[in-house]
């Protein structure tokens, strides 16, 4: 159900989504028929203290259209995920981080106050330290503990609407890795792109890319480009995912950081958002579409858990071309926020019925051995007893939950599968 | 650009005056939810209206809430040179022909409302010598289809009287421009399933603008629909009586 009165459209609704980009089930309904409230029209800004730098806005309002908003005030959404096409509610939901995670923490950090409803019907104003423990169940609960309608956040000033941005190429994991956290100690945005095809010694050759706002004497006078270039207008054939593409997309990507401008100015919807601006981009991945695997390990065990995840995948002939690493900083606030100190994985799965099961199983086998945690914003195939290993905080959260909704009516495909939740 | 505007507090609406917002026109929201009026006021301020946007509750099925409304808005801009109504119900033809009650509202705001309260308006645009009256209406009025009659007919009718205020008034300083939206992804069209050329608030607003300030009498947006609706208006009535579209 869609509409601009999110009051409203949340009263009997077992759940509420936002833009629907999410790549598991976690904005999905519990069963066929079941009533979803959507978001999305409920996006105005309610305050904008420009002064103070804090925004308050409807849960709807999509992170691509506020920076539009924000940018040209010299202003900036402090945590910013991989996509602009989310909501406000949505990355509160999800606790999401960006770039600037070892620096910034997540979105969690920026949060003043939310406006809830609870699953009793109940509005509540949640601003700590009032609500302290709603607010830390809310952000990466997942929607669960409540209806997100209002979302007041705190506001980076930024020098000029501009990044500058570096890319460096390394030959193998160990490179890769060793740069990531160097340019992290200087840089506020790290992140490296891996070829997840590569093997042998070049297993985890890739790009690092290390970014800042520009400086006003960096930047130039007009303001960049904002939002969306071309839209992917058609699906593409599966075979067109075969490995082979996959190696040209990440030649092709190397090829970029080899021979381009190693340091250049940036605009952020092309630095935050590299594959919106290819509109329907996951259109590139035919109709059978894809799912994401996202993973963290801890700093203290080492390289070693992500080599084996990309050696599995290759193992398995999974056809996964982009991989994304990226160092963590600290843990998130959240019961069940995914960030934690170490160094977090992200892959692209194209669905493939049960082989695609059996990969997402054997990378959770590997990440339980490391004591590590997967993003249940991007999952769609973890079995829950393998969630249950990766996540000791479970019980807290269930706890919070039974406290705030002990009939369990705010619920989602998520949580029937994953917390035991009813249909 | 010193505008009111009624129904801008969702849909097309909602982008159209964010737009107008951005670029620093004075804003007068008309609405007949006043604290969704407030909600909105306060983000276009955000987006960067040039003053407080000021709100007042109007609501079409309400002819009586027309002149004071009116009266409220130029007393805050100081003058009127422009006026907008995208406001309107909308139901599908099958809930239209069941629900009597339902028929009833979106066939009086739609057609004896909305020219009410052009009415309502048009001296006060008058007096400025070169004002503009931006109303929108539908393709579903260009034709009558088998999914559309009921809402076809209220759109068919106000877009006439469009045309013949553009016929009458343009000389004396007087730009009509009617807006002929196709299908627009918004509140109102949520849970329809989207024909080809379905098209987004933002970029329907756009194009609103556009013809807002050139003064065009009709715009179709997308442009297509245009197009579209010259092959359906040649089709015989026998094709219309099987045309699901």
């Amino acid at each position: 159900m869609l509409g601009e009165d999110l009051e409203a459209l949340t009263r009997d609704a077992v759940l509420t989504r936002g833009l629907g980009r999410a790549y598991g089930d976690a904005a999905m309904p519990p069963r066929p028929g079941a009533i979803v409230a959507g978001s999305r029209f409920a996006d105005r800004v309610l305050a904008l203290d420009e002064d103070r730098g804090i925004l308050r806005a409807e849960a709807g309002a999509s992170l691509a259209r506020l920076s539009t908003l924000l940018l040209t005030r010299r202003l900036a959404v402090p945590v910013v995920p991989g996509t602009g096409f989310v909501t406000l509610g949505g990355m509160i939901a999800a606790d999401v981080h960006g770039k600037n995670q070892h620096v910034a923490g997540t979105i969690g950090d920026h949060v003043l106050a939310l406006r809830l409803r609870l699953a009793d019907g109940q509005i509540v104003e949640v601003r700590p330290p009032e609500h302290e423990t709603l607010l830390r169940a809310t952000l990466g609960g997942m929607g669960l503990t409540g209806h997100i309608l209002e979302v007041e956040l705190r506001l980076d000033r930024i020098p000029s609407p501009w990044i500058l941005e570096e890319r460096e190429t390394y030959g193998d994991l160990d490179g890769l890795l060793a740069a990531l956290l160097r340019d992290s100690a200087a840089w506020p945005f790290t992140v490296s792109w891996t070829d997840a095809l590569a093997s042998g010694r070049s297993l985890g050759r890739g790009v690092v890319m290390r970014g800042r706002w520009a400086r006003p004497d960096e930047a130039p006078a007009h303001d960049p480009p904002q939002g969306l270039q071309v839209a992917f207008p058609f699906d593409l054939p599966s075979w067109a995912l075969q490995p082979l593409s996959g190696h040209a997309f990440n030649h092709l990507y190397r090829a970029a950081a080899r021979v381009g401008a190693r340091r250049r100015l940036a605009a952020p919807f092309a630095f935050f958002h590299p594959l919106d601006a290819i509109g329907a981009w996951n259109r590139a991945y035919g109709r059978r579409g894809f799912t994401q695997y996202q993973c963290v390990v801890p700093r203290e065990v080492g390289t070693g858990p992500v080599a084996h995840v990309f050696e599995e995948l290759q193992r398995r002939r999974v056809p996964c071309y982009l991989a994304v690493i990226k160092d963590f900083g600290r843990h998130g606030t959240g019961l069940l926020s995914f960030p934690r100190p170490g160094i977090t994985v992200t892959l692209d799965l194209p669905l493939a019925g049960d082989e695609t099961q059996q990969a997402v199983d054997a990378l959770n086998q590997i990440v339980i051995a490391a004591g590590g945690r997967v993003y249940l914003a991007k999952d769609l195939l973890t079995r829950p007893e393998h969630f249950r290993s990766l996540e000791p905080r479970f019980d807290a959260f269930q706890a919070a939950r039974r406290d705030l909704d002990p009939e369990r009516r705010i619920h989602s495909a998520l949580s029937v599968r994953l917390f035991g939740d009813d249909a | 650009m010193k505008a009111v505007l009624l129904g801008a507090t969702g849909g097309i609406g909602r982008a159209l005056a964010r737009r107008m917002a951005a670029r620093g026109d004075q804003l007068f929201l008309l609405g007949r939810d006043e604290a969704s009026c407030e909600r909105s006021a306060r983000d276009l301020e955000a987006w960067g209206a040039s003053e407080p946007v000021g709100t007042a509750r109007c609501d079409l099925l309400d002819p009586s809430s027309f002149a004071p409304a009116l009266d409220q808005a130029a007393a805050r801009l100081g003058s009127l040179d422009t006026a907008v109504v995208s406001a309107g119900i909308f139901g599908t033809q099958e809930a239209l022909e069941r629900d009597a009650d339902l028929r009833h509202e979106m066939l009086t705001a739609n057609f004896v409302g909305t020219i009410g309260f052009c009415e309502a308006v048009r001296p006060r645009l008058l007096a400025t010598g070169d004002g503009t009256l931006c109303v929108f209406s539908s393709v579903a009025g260009d034709r009558a289809r088998r999914p559309v009659t009921l809402y076809g007919a209220a759109k068919a009718g106000l877009s006439y009287y469009l045309a013949g205020l553009d016929a009458r008034y343009r000389r004396e300083g007087l730009r009509t421009v009617c807006v002929k939206p196709g299908f627009v992804h918004t509140a109102m069209t949520a849970g329809l399933r989207p024909p080809p050329f379905a098209a987004e608030p933002d970029a329907v607003a756009r194009a609103v603008l556009r013809a807002i300030d050139a003064g065009r009498p009709v715009v179709y947006t997308p442009a297509i629909w245009r197009l579209v609706m010259l092959g359906i208006r040649m089709l015989p009535r026998a094709a219309m009586r099987r045309l699901e579209f």
